[in-house]
């Protein structure tokens, strides 16, 4: 990223939202592991824990917002590239957890020693090193989405059947990665972990040090949707999701344009997901659930869609809400209500809660500068009759 | 025939033996026509004479069943996508006006310039001066340069219109295709469009398609008129008005 990339990327909304999350990725963790447990000010570690959580959610969002709020591309199957980042993960801790697994075999992981497996299967291979987890975390979610686009885009599957096909494909993975066969700990899915980089991930400081990279990555992730999105390919992407075949009479590859930004998105979403697993301790096949990545749409059509402010605001208020509700008598209503809510923005508040924020404000603005330009030519006392005093 | 010389014609567009149907339904039946280099052709022809569909033959858009579309005399339109024809050097003004309505008027410029389009030279483009100074001047053309920042959506229908037209000239290419450039202009702004279209067949070869027989008289151009998908009619306005066929299936008596 060039710096003009950088300067030219960030406007009001962008710097505020820079410095909340920089200041919860700092403030929070330092309250937590600083303060003593039970004064007013110390976040418990379970808040950490759990707003990390949304953090992982708000990255997620953020990848579908470029995709669909600035390419038109309407994933509804984005929780596979993130299950599939927390999978790479998981592998990693799995690998971590050695001799102290219940059957204390130094390689297999318990599931593969129940199953009477006798080696590591190929593709756990290299797992055992974070730098390859790591790069795993990007390149299978990158790989699948390129794959996958490569095609769709190519034929040209667009609108409400490319999302048909996303749902299928995260569908697909869910099947798969429930049977015991296909060598990922099928419907229990991995769990049990120990330590990440030798530190215990059940400590505070750890779930601390997590949440404040969640924070950072949310941040990186940010500026680099930023960066896309105000330089001449976001015009482009934007072109395309509002006449795509004048685009393609303009000379612009679209099927490429859309690849890039699918690619990328994905790669984030599998980002979002490895840090996801370590906070929450698991993961398993019901990740790849479509309602989950449905979900996750809801979200970004909540926070306002095309903004990435928005769809970040969506994943935290709507998960909140989640956490609210599902924890008491409500509790079986909560998916009514979602999709009540998701009805409910569709019809009156379509651009989302910041889209239909930066409206007010620009039209407020529009009204302020008018009011300046009357009460300065009243002041002239030539075209304005003086208003009441 | 020299050996040295591959091109096949002169001509900048040449179509031959052109045939489409969409499910039994001929909407191109045996269509030849030919464009020479910097020439203006005005298309006319009923309603489904197949104006709107051999434009997007030309472009790509649609693949004839069968029939040779030349360019340039060399490259074979029928095998290309329409972005590679784009490249090439074939720009196209939809019937309906087509801008991006969501983006300022000198964004929906800035995109049409002909200038790298791959993904990574978009990626990483930083203005200059020069692709400023065309913007600029394209502005002036189209006469849209007060409404710079605006948004395309809020345009009237007219500066639409143009604005399309300004796209097509920061493309800058060899051919332009124009459909309906005056639909639902007022007569001063139609008078202008023609002036417009004119100034840019100095440089350009133009086809334009146009219902206004006012405004196809205006050009003084080499007229086509299309029936059932082939050629009814070629000449001047003149000699194609007086044609009895033409104006038994299209001016009307």
């Amino acid at each position: 990223m060039t710096p003009h990339m950088l300067t030219r990327s960030l406007d009001r909304s962008a710097t505020i939202f820079l410095a909340v999350v920089a200041a919860c990725g700092i403030l929070i963790p330092l309250s937590n592991l600083l303060l003593p447990a039970g004064s007013f000010l110390q976040v418990p570690t379970y808040l950490v824990a759990l707003w990390g959580k949304y953090v992982c959610y708000a990255i997620l969002a953020l990848s579908i917002d470029l995709i669909w709020g600035y390419c038109g591309i309407l994933s509804l199957g984005h929780g596979a590239f993130f299950a599939l980042g927390g999978y790479a993960m998981g592998m990693y801790l799995m690998r971590q957890i050695g001799t102290r697994g219940v059957y204390g075999n130094p390689v297999l992981p318990d599931f593969m020693v129940f199953l009477n497996w006798e080696k590591l299967p190929w593709y756990w291979y290299g797992f055992d090193m974070f730098w390859f987890a790591a790069l795993m975390v990007l390149v299978v979610p990158g790989l699948l989405a390129f794959c996958f686009g490569w095609l769709a885009f190519r034929s040209r599957v667009t609108g409400v059947y490319l999302s048909i096909i996303t749902q299928a494909m995260t569908y697909a993975l869910l099947l798969a990665f429930f049977r015991n066969d296909f060598g990922f700990g099928g419907n229990n899915g991995l769990t049990d972990f120990k330590d990440i980089l030798g530190f215990n991930v059940q400590a505070e400081g750890t779930r601390a040090a997590l949440f404040a990279l969640s924070c950072l990555a949310l941040i990186v992730g940010f500026l680099i949707c930023r960066a896309i999105v105000s330089s001449k390919l976001g015009k482009v992407l934007i072109a395309v999701r509002d006449a795509e075949s004048r685009t393609r009479f303009l000379g612009y590859r679209v099927e490429s344009y859309k690849l890039f930004v699918f690619t990328v998105s994905a790669c984030m979403a599998g980002v979002a997901g490895a840090l996801y697993v370590p906070q929450v301790g698991i993961i398993n096949p019901s990740e790849f659930a479509p309602g989950n990545s449905i979900e996750a749409v809801i979200w970004v059509a909540v926070g306002g869609r095309g903004t990435l402010v928005g769809a970040a605001l969506g994943a935290v208020v709507v998960n909140y809400a989640k956490t609210f509700f599902t924890s008491g008598v409500l509790a079986p209503y909560w998916l009514f209500m979602l999709g009540a809510l998701f009805i409910l923005v569709t019809l009156l508040l379509p651009k989302g809660i910041v889209g239909t924020f930066n409206a007010w404000w620009d039209s407020s603005k529009e009204k302020r500068t008018a009011a300046t330009s009357v009460s300065a030519a009243a002041e002239d006392g030539v075209t304005e009759p003086k208003m009441a005093e | 025939m020299n050996v040295m010389d591959t091109r096949a014609t002169s001509a900048m567009l040449y179509l031959d033996g052109v045939h489409v149907s969409f499910d039994g339904f001929h909407a191109i039946n045996n269509l030849s026509l030919t464009l020479e280099p910097g020439e203006m052709r005005a298309i006319i022809g009923p309603n489904g004479a197949g104006k709107t569909t051999m434009m997007d033959i030309i472009t790509g858009k649609t693949k004839p069943d069968e029939g040779t579309v030349l360019f340039d005399g060399v490259t074979d339109l029928t095998r290309l996508d329409e972005t590679r024809i784009a490249e090439l050097g074939i720009g196209r003004k939809f019937q309906k006006p087509t801008v991006f309505e969501s983006q300022s008027v000198q964004d929906n410029l800035l995109l049409a310039l002909n200038v790298d389009h791959s993904v990574k030279a978009t990626l990483f483009w930083r203005g200059s001066k020069a692709e400023a100074e065309r913007i600029d001047k394209v502005l002036e053309t189209i006469r849209l340069t007060e409404a710079r920042n605006r948004l395309a959506g809020s345009l009237s229908h007219g500066q639409k219109q143009w604005l399309e037209i300004g796209m097509l000239l920061a493309q800058d290419p060899k051919l332009l295709l124009v459909d309906e450039p005056v639909a639902g202009m007022t007569d001063v702004e139609t008078h202008l469009t023609a002036e417009l279209l004119k100034e840019i067949n100095r440089t350009h070869t133009v086809m334009v398609v146009e219902h206004d027989m006012t405004f196809v008289r205006e050009l003084g151009v080499k007229v086509t008129c299309l029936h059932e998908g082939t050629v009814l009619a070629e000449g001047t306005i003149d000699q194609v008005s007086s044609n009895e066929r033409v104006i038994e299936v299209y001016l009307g008596r």
